[in-house]
């Protein structure tokens, strides 16, 4: 268990002492704007008072964002190229898939774009920590903070004699298999994952007939946003209505490699206990 | 052929795809256990399956199809052209965009009938404003060029509503509405659908006689006793509630209207009422089958109704242009 602690501090160290022997990074960026919500949330928990400009606006969101208080007293962006060259930031934080041509136009307007991979496992968020801090030159602070997460992480472990059988599963019947971020948090919490008895590893279209027929134990459904959608009317079809729900639902907790993985983890714990 | 061939063939056919429909799907279930479960209840999560999934499913798709077959032959028979279609004209398209206002304001969440009431109403609407535009002697021209603009705005409208809608899944779901499918529909939708549907029905089928006698002529059906604005009344009311409920479940499924009684005029000997019943089963068969298409042919991909109805019905639908020009019509 602290093979985890050691190995993401090796990863820190590295990445600090790579950016170390990079020239230019010797001061750290005094204007940070963040334009993935993933970014904001390790910004926030991590840039010194004053450090971080602007968040996206998807932080305020309680469906996707775990610091919906905390992005209220950020000025929030769309992470439109010219909004973002108008805040003058020194740093601009952006996730490696989403906007890829707003990243490109930043980068030739000269300004810098650390970009971070999604994370897709319980592994990846350490690594993900030492990423951001480096970036912001608060390596201290993330240090902090990695090895905090992976303590607490460490003591969610548990022993399991039996794992009941659970599905994801969000709007337009999409699910989530063991290789990603949802997936690892469920096995975390001591379920196994239907998703992978299906042949869906990876996750993906899952429909409503073949999770009937798998009757997982429990179903965690995706967050539901306001006004309506036929995707997520098909999480109230009657067919539904036998398998147990117990209130599991993901949310923002879920959707980051943030140590508020761990909030996810311990919800869905409980909600394992009343089951039984 | 004579209809008294045609109609229990097309009845039986209705029965064949309708028991066709139950047994395919993605669970992969054999026919014999499918059967028994769906009528004994054997083996829990199977009969869940066949009762709660892939019944209402086939039950709304014959619901639509004969809604809309119907709904087509009653307008083609009424404006003497057979370019009428609900899908064409806009009716459907304006019926989406009624129940998208419905479920983005809430008003469907609030209240179960606003849903079929506000597709009725986007409906009716559309079939009003045709036939003043068009007008019952209206040319072919008058009634395409007519049906073009409102489906265009409906489109839009539509587009616009689900765009400004808090939900990040609306915006994407333009496809169903504009395309149709009747994927994961539960009973839920069938009990909403079907007292519209049925009022709908009952009134389009009072309309044979009115129809044959139209056929000599407006002058001579009035001679006959038919009163042209109690038609034109019925014809409005049934085809916005029947094609209005339909669409309010299941998005737009264009050209059904339009195959289904060109293919069947002929066999019933250019007789408008009993092309009425005939295209209602005509219809059923039509979305039936195509809804078993989509499952088959692409299993994963949730392909829609309207995308299998178009590829049948738009070449037809050139045809038909082409054939209208060179009558001079």
């Amino acid at each position: 268990m602290w093979g985890c602690v050691r190995r993401s501090r090796i990863v820190a160290a590295a990445l600090l002492w790579a950016l170390a022997a990079w020239p230019a990074m010797a001061a750290p960026p005094e204007r940070v704007v963040s334009i993935n919500l993933c970014t904001d949330q390790l910004a926030m928990m991590l840039a010194a008072p004053g450090q971080l400009v602007s968040v996206s606006a998807l932080a305020r969101e309680p469906q996707s964002s775990a610091m919906v208080a905390e992005a209220m007293r950020y000025p929030v962006n769309r992470g439109q190229a010219e909004e973002v060259f108008l805040l003058d930031p020194d740093l601009v934080l952006a996730g490696s898939y989403t906007t890829p041509a707003t990243v490109d136009m930043l980068r030739r307007l000269g300004i810098p774009v650390v970009t971070l991979p999604p994370a897709t496992s319980l592994d990846a968020v350490s690594d993900q920590i030492a990423q951001v801090g480096a970036a912001l030159g608060r390596a201290a602070a993330a240090d902090r903070l990695a090895a905090d997460f992976e303590a607490r992480r460490a003591r969610l472990r548990a022993a399991l004699a039996e794992r009941p059988r659970a599905a994801l599963y969000y709007a337009n019947g999409y699910t989530a298999g063991d290789s990603s971020l949802a997936g690892e948090i469920l096995v975390a919490a001591g379920f196994e994952n239907v998703a992978t008895e299906a042949g869906l590893a990876q996750g993906g279209a899952l429909a409503l007939e073949r999770l009937v027929m798998l009757a997982p134990e429990l179903v965690v459904e995706g967050a539901r946003y306001p006004g309506a959608s036929r995707g997520e009317a098909l999480l109230a079809h009657p067919a539904l209505d036998g398998l147990r729900r117990a209130g599991a639902r993901t949310g923002g907790d879920w959707a980051c490699g943030t140590p508020h993985v761990l909030r996810a983890i311990e919800e869905l714990a409980a909600i394992r206990e009343t089951l039984e | 052929m004579t209809a008294r061939v045609l109609l229990p063939g097309l009845g039986l056919l209705v029965a064949v795809l309708f028991l066709a429909a139950l047994l395919v799907g993605p669970a992969g279930i054999g026919p014999g256990e499918s059967l028994a479960a769906l009528l004994t209840g054997r083996g829990e999560a199977v009969t869940l399956v066949m009762r709660e999934i892939r019944l209402p499913r086939a039950l709304l798709a014959a619901m639509i199809g004969a809604s809309l077959g119907l709904s087509g032959a009653a307008m083609q028979g009424y404006l003497r052209n057979p370019l009428a279609e609900p899908g064409l004209i806009g009716v459907t398209g304006s019926a989406a965009l009624g129940a998208v206002i419905a479920l983005q304001t809430g008003l469907a969440g609030a209240v179960a009938l606003a849903l079929p009431l506000a597709g009725l109403a986007g409906a009716g609407a559309a079939v009003a404003l045709i036939l003043l535009l068009a007008g019952p002697r209206g040319s072919a021209f008058t009634l395409i060029l007519a049906g073009i603009a409102i489906s265009a705005l409906a489109g839009a409208l539509t587009s616009l509503a689900l765009n400004l809608s808090p939900n990040p899944f609306a915006a994407m779901e333009t496809m169903f509405w504009m395309l149709g499918s009747v994927a994961d529909r539960s009973f839920r939708h069938v009990w909403l659908a079907l007292p519209f549907m049925a009022l709908g029905w009952a009134a389009l089928a009072t309309l044979g006689r009115g129809l044959d006698a139209l056929t000599l002529g407006e002058d001579a059906a009035a001679a006959l006793g038919i009163r042209l604005a109690r038609m034109r009344l019925l014809l409005v009311c049934g085809t916005a509630a029947s094609v209005g409920a339909a669409t309010a479940v299941a998005g737009a499924i264009g050209f059904v209207g339009l195959v289904v009684p060109h293919l069947l005029r002929p066999l019933v000997g250019a007789q408008p009422s009993r092309l009425l019943f005939a295209s209602a089963l005509g219809g059923a068969a039509m979305v039936l089958a195509a809804d078993i298409a989509v499952r088959v042919v692409v299993p994963e991909r949730d392909l829609k109704l309207g995308v299998l109805t178009a590829l049948v019905g738009a070449p037809l639908f050139l045809h038909l242009i082409y054939k209208t020009r060179r009558e001079g019509v």
